[in-house]
């Protein structure tokens, strides 16, 4: 019987800015239509975190496994880094990220973001790209957008047009960094529905976020992280209903 | 009518050479400052030294005096080569140093220099956060240049590369002194013969603002077309 590899996994990712060790060997497995929230404090390394699982970011130390496939690495004089471009180009396209300041291509229309990576990385032809992106902006509700540029438009379309795009390379795990955080929060919520139609829809997602509400509804497993390092995992009743931590009962607690 | 006293058809002349000048250096020095910018924000201490250095020595030598040193310089320089050629191998050859082509050297090495620090800037301002994107959706390194950080590059850029090439082509003017016959040096002979520096500058005038004015429509259009998505500042 063939083993399915899982999307992504990732084993002990340790990093260091100069002498600040931010993340202290993270470990974490993302099975098929896993939705994993990873929460904390400001610092707490959650971001850095996520993004050294495509590579944004060069973990000192640890191994990366992408649906099976694990990155090679080598050492050089400048740290620790990828001893194969490639293999990290064909990674990222199976990954998709959406970003907290969204990072839309300023110079093109909404629909040339969307089909930019399917035509130029997958090579997909122009036609059936723009066919798949209609129906996706369909989806997040930004079909009469199609031809606006970035600037146009508000934080929360711009998003949820960052999210067509990711969308677009019908990604193995989706990548969400604080998604909502640089928006207004009449806005926040349109955002989340999508996030949540996509988690019903049994997509692995890894999100970042401060919506606890979110978090509580839809994930699979939420990791808390302190320091660089996972104080409290688990099921989200678990770990946001009943959390054992002071530190992180601390954290959830109202502030006002 | 102004009597041109015989002249005009060496001005027109002079002034196709000014524009083909003005033109291939143009071509070279976009080339040499793409190089320059890509050395100095390069990893290898190497490249950013020769980048910085090049820089350094352009900018800080006066451009007649570059002018006169390639030129005459690199003659006698081509020509000691050559003699020493002969003297050891018996290869007789004679490398005239044509000044047309001295000249595009130059304007281009100098101007180089100048687009080098043009766009270093222009890269410099483009977003990381449309890089990161790039990258992030699976691009290598020459896509993410090629579709977002050279079309975003521009933009920023082309006040200075309008402003660079303005210059270039009055810079042309210098190679009479190398004993190319651009516009300025025919209308100078022509002033000196005739004795009415008056007709002959204020056509070189003319034809130089008439040249300036349809690159000032040349680099509108291109602003206007790199300007695509961006809100300006009201």
């Amino acid at each position: 019987m063939a083993d399915t590899p899982i999307p992504l996994e990732v084993r002990n990712i340790t990093k260091r800015f100069g002498d600040t060790e931010v993340l202290k060997g993270l470990s974490l497995k993302a099975h098929k239509g896993d939705v994993i929230t990873l929460i904390g404090a400001s610092g707490s390394g959650k971001s850095t975190f996520l993004r050294c699982m495509n590579l944004l970011e060069q973990p000192n130390e640890g191994d990366l496994i992408v649906h099976g496939e694990q990155i090679r690495f080598k050492e050089t004089k400048h740290g620790r880094e990828p001893a194969d471009w490639k293999q990290v180009v064909d990674m990222r396209a199976k990954l998709s990220m959406v970003f907290q300041s969204f990072n839309l291509w300023a110079h093109m229309t909404l629909l040339e973001n969307i089909i930019e990576a399917p035509v130029h990385v997958l090579g997909k032809s122009k036609q059936e790209a723009i066919a798949h992106a209609r129906e996706l902006l369909e989806r997040v509700g930004l079909a009469e957008r199609a031809d606006y540029y970035p600037a146009q438009m508000s934080g929360g379309q711009q998003q949820r047009g960052a999210i067509a795009r990711a969308l677009a390379m019908d990604p193995e795990v989706m990548l969400f960094d604080e998604p909502t955080s640089a928006l207004d929060p009449e806005l926040v919520g349109d955002v989340l529905k999508v996030m949540r139609d996509l988690a019903k829809e049994g997509r692995t997602m890894i999100v970042v976020t401060h919506e606890m509400a979110f978090a509580r509804d839809v994930s699979t497993q939420v990791i808390y992280l302190h320091q660089g390092q996972v104080e409290e995992a688990g099921p989200p009743d678990e770990v946001l209903g009943n959390p054992t931590s002071e530190r992180l009962k601390q954290f959830l607690a109202p502030k006002h | 009518m102004i009597d041109l006293h015989g002249y005009g058809p060496r001005l027109f002349e002079g002034a196709m050479i000014t524009i083909q000048l003005g033109v291939l250096s143009l071509a070279l020095a976009i080339v040499l400052g793409l190089v320059t910018a890509s050395a100095k924000m390069s990893r290898s201490w190497v490249a950013h030294r020769i980048g910085t250095l090049y820089t350094t020595i352009i900018r800080g030598v006066p451009d007649l005096v570059l002018m006169m040193l390639l030129f005459f310089g690199g003659q006698i320089g081509i020509n000691q080569i050559t003699d020493a050629l002969y003297n050891h191998f018996g290869i007789d050859i004679f490398i005239n140093v044509n000044e047309f082509v001295a000249g595009v050297i130059t304007i281009g090495l100098i101007f180089g220099a100048y687009m080098g620090e043009t766009f270093r800037g222009a890269f410099m301002a483009v977003d990381s956060g449309q890089i990161e994107a790039g990258r992030a959706y699976g691009m290598n390194h020459w896509l993410v240049f090629r579709r977002i950080r050279f079309p975003q590059m521009m933009r920023h850029a082309i006040p200075g590369l309008s402003n660079n090439w303005m210059v270039l082509l009055k810079t042309t003017a210098l190679v009479s002194v190398i004993g190319l016959s651009d516009m300025v040096r025919v209308a100078a002979e022509a002033s000196k013969a005739t004795r009415e520096p008056f007709t002959f500058m204020i056509i070189v005038a003319a034809i130089y603002l008439l040249i300036a004015s349809v690159s000032e429509w040349g680099f509108a259009r291109l602003q206007k077309r790199y300007n695509a998505g961006y809100r300006e500042a009201d």
